[in-house]
């Protein structure tokens, strides 16, 4: 009996521990970031207007599974809202896969996705194939997923997609370089940082090495980018334009000048016949909503997310309410 | 269902060319799959056997010693335990930041996971050794070492290979996410599905499943080899028998 209340109280005193380290951990990630706040839509946008005869014709929102994705997803469903439509968020689809699958069986009448995306993964366009040119990408994207009933509404302004990425202080050392091509005579004394499958993928390593005629000394697979470049575990790393740790003005983006990556731009994509019922208004509203969306905007939204710990429900209210579009 | 099986069988068809030849990666530009694959399995091997053997050196000492005093229950049982509950994915980005990437954070978090499998059955194991059997030891006027060392490992050690199998087939299966702190191993081809494709990720998994199963037909034969002859006399095999969930016996009080 005694022994085994004390079993009983080891095991709690393990779990309250293992729960405390974990606590920890994330504890030590929030500090990372911090700020990163401040003025990011210069507002000045028009206030979205509920147009009451919309009030019966509804439309369900979906996103991926990441914060760019939420942000987006709750921005775009909050201004249809606002607009008079009947929303209902099925935020959290999944993966690109599962989110286009939804979209085509109806589960879901829209949710934004990217262009790059959306040509390679649901039309097996070779990444080497997709267009490097923005709007001759997202021409293809519209004309592919109109064969499949869904109209890819306008792209909006910010491009997530691959960059090379240092410190401040580590481009310093080798002389500031501008863009991926200043890496030449350089790269072979550098670490490059990416995901695990980077490595092999012509849009990726390979790409840059090929196109750029670049050796680096070393690539290290590893998911924490921002991690590694402060530990200087890697000088150089792949990242994504509209991440969070970039809002921190700690790094540098050096410019991909031969115009190696596909431009992934969001689209907003809605089955044809949800679009036909919604009206004019639906279109008008999410092209206004997307326009102040720049590259910087995007990161400091996603920033509030990852670094500040906010909810991305809340931080697409406070967009909405900063750029003038909601009350 | 035919359509089904057709595709079920053209997969597993794909999947045994890509473990036998090499092909153009999905994303193209690279050559993957064939001959790859035996560097992918001996770093498999290499980071798995490092991580068992380094676990071994850690837990058995130490089991060894709380199985002889009697003490430490809570150690060798629940702590394990706890730790068998820690997901290793979670361990290897978190020690990223101390470890920084690569060979070392993959060993160490796969050391943590094979640690308590072996504690566990080898406190277990010191402590079924039947007491009389010590006391006689100890009547003969052998030294406590002597006592761990000559009575009580050698007749633990059916049961105590029973945890290094456990460990062992544990870490060649999780030894698929060191790929996610720059080692590549058999995870690589599992992990990286855009490159690699369905076919490259099921043919790594039938190599890792072969893997385990190897890992552990060996260390059954070991396991054999090692149980001492009176034990295989006297328990008619049952040394052999892996215990899931091992039970404690009492030593008994001296009345």
């Amino acid at each position: 009996m005694n022994r085994s209340i004390r079993a009983l109280l080891a095991a709690l005193a393990a779990l309250v521990l293992a729960v405390a380290v974990a606590a920890c951990g994330s504890d030590d990630k929030s500090s990372g970031g911090g700020g990163g706040g401040g003025s990011s839509s210069s507002g000045g946008g028009k206030l979205i207007k509920k147009n009451s005869a919309n009030a019966s014709k509804s439309i369900s929102v979906g996103s991926k599974n990441f914060t760019e994705q939420f942000i987006l997803g709750n921005i775009y469903a909050d201004a249809l809202q606002a607009a008079g439509y009947k929303v209902t968020k099925q935020l959290n689809l999944g993966s690109e896969v599962v989110a286009f699958k939804s979209l085509k069986q109806g589960e879901v009448d829209a949710y934004p996705e990217y262009t790059g995306t959306a040509l390679t993964s649901f039309y097996k366009v070779k990444v080497t194939d997709v267009p490097t040119d923005a709007n001759q990408a997202y021409t293809e994207v519209k004309s592919k997923l109109a064969k499949d009933k869904i109209t890819a509404l306008p792209q909006a302004p910010f491009d997530n997609t691959y960059r090379l990425g240092m410190t401040k202080a580590g481009a310093k050392k080798i002389g500031n370089p501008k863009t991926i091509s200043d890496l030449k005579g350089k790269s072979q004394k550098l670490v490059i940082n990416g995901f695990p499958e980077c490595r092999q993928r012509p849009d990726c390593l390979l790409g840059v090495e090929k196109t750029y005629g670049l050796k680096f000394k070393k690539f290290l697979a590893n998911e924490s980018k921002y991690e590694v470049l402060d530990k200087n575990q890697a000088d150089v790393a792949f990242i994504f334009t509209t991440d969070a740790n970039l809002a921190t003005n700690k790094y540098v983006i050096l410019d991909d000048d031969k115009k190696l990556f596909p431009p992934y731009h969001i689209s907003f994509m809605v089955k044809d016949d949800v679009l036909k019922k919604l009206g004019p208004d639906a279109q008008k509203t999410v092209e206004q909503v997307q326009k102040p969306l720049t590259d910087k905007v995007m990161r400091e939204l996603n920033s509030r997310v990852d670094l500040d710990k906010k909810k991305p429900a809340e931080v697409a209210q406070e967009y909405l309410r900063e750029s003038g579009f909601i009350k | 269902m035919t359509v089904v099986l057709a595709s079920f069988f053209g997969q597993f068809k794909s999947a045994i060319d890509f473990i036998l030849h090499e092909r153009e990666s999905v994303s193209g530009g690279v050559q993957v799959g064939g001959s790859e694959l035996i560097g992918f399995t001996a770093n498999h091997l290499l980071v798995s056997g490092v991580a068992v053997l380094i676990a071994c050196a850690l837990s058995v000492p130490v089991g060894l010693y709380l199985g002889h005093v009697g003490k430490g229950e809570f150690l060798a049982i629940t702590a394990s335990n706890v730790g068998r509950a820690v997901p290793t994915l979670a361990l290897l980005a978190f020690f990223i930041a101390y470890l920084g990437v690569g060979f070392v954070n993959v060993t160490f978090v796969l050391v943590l996971l094979a640690i308590p499998p072996i504690l566990t059955n080898v406190y277990v194991g010191v402590r079924q050794v039947d007491p009389e059997t010590v006391d006689a030891a100890r009547g003969m006027g052998l030294t406590e070492a002597q006592i761990i060392r000559r009575v009580e490992l050698p007749l633990a050690l059916p049961i105590i290979f029973g945890g290094i199998r456990t460990s062992s087939v544990n870490v060649v299966a999780t030894a698929t996410i060191a790929p996610l702190a720059s080692v590549n191993t058999l995870g690589t081809p599992i992990i990286n599905a855009n490159v690699y494709g369905d076919s490259g990720r099921l043919g790594a998994a039938i190599l890792v499943a072969l893997l385990t199963l190897a890992v552990d037909l060996a260390l059954t034969g070991a396991q054999r080899a090692v149980t001492p002859a009176g034990l295989k006399l006297t328990q008619g095999g049952q040394g052999r028998r892996r215990l899931p969930i091992p039970q404690l016996r009492r030593r008994e009080q001296p009345t």
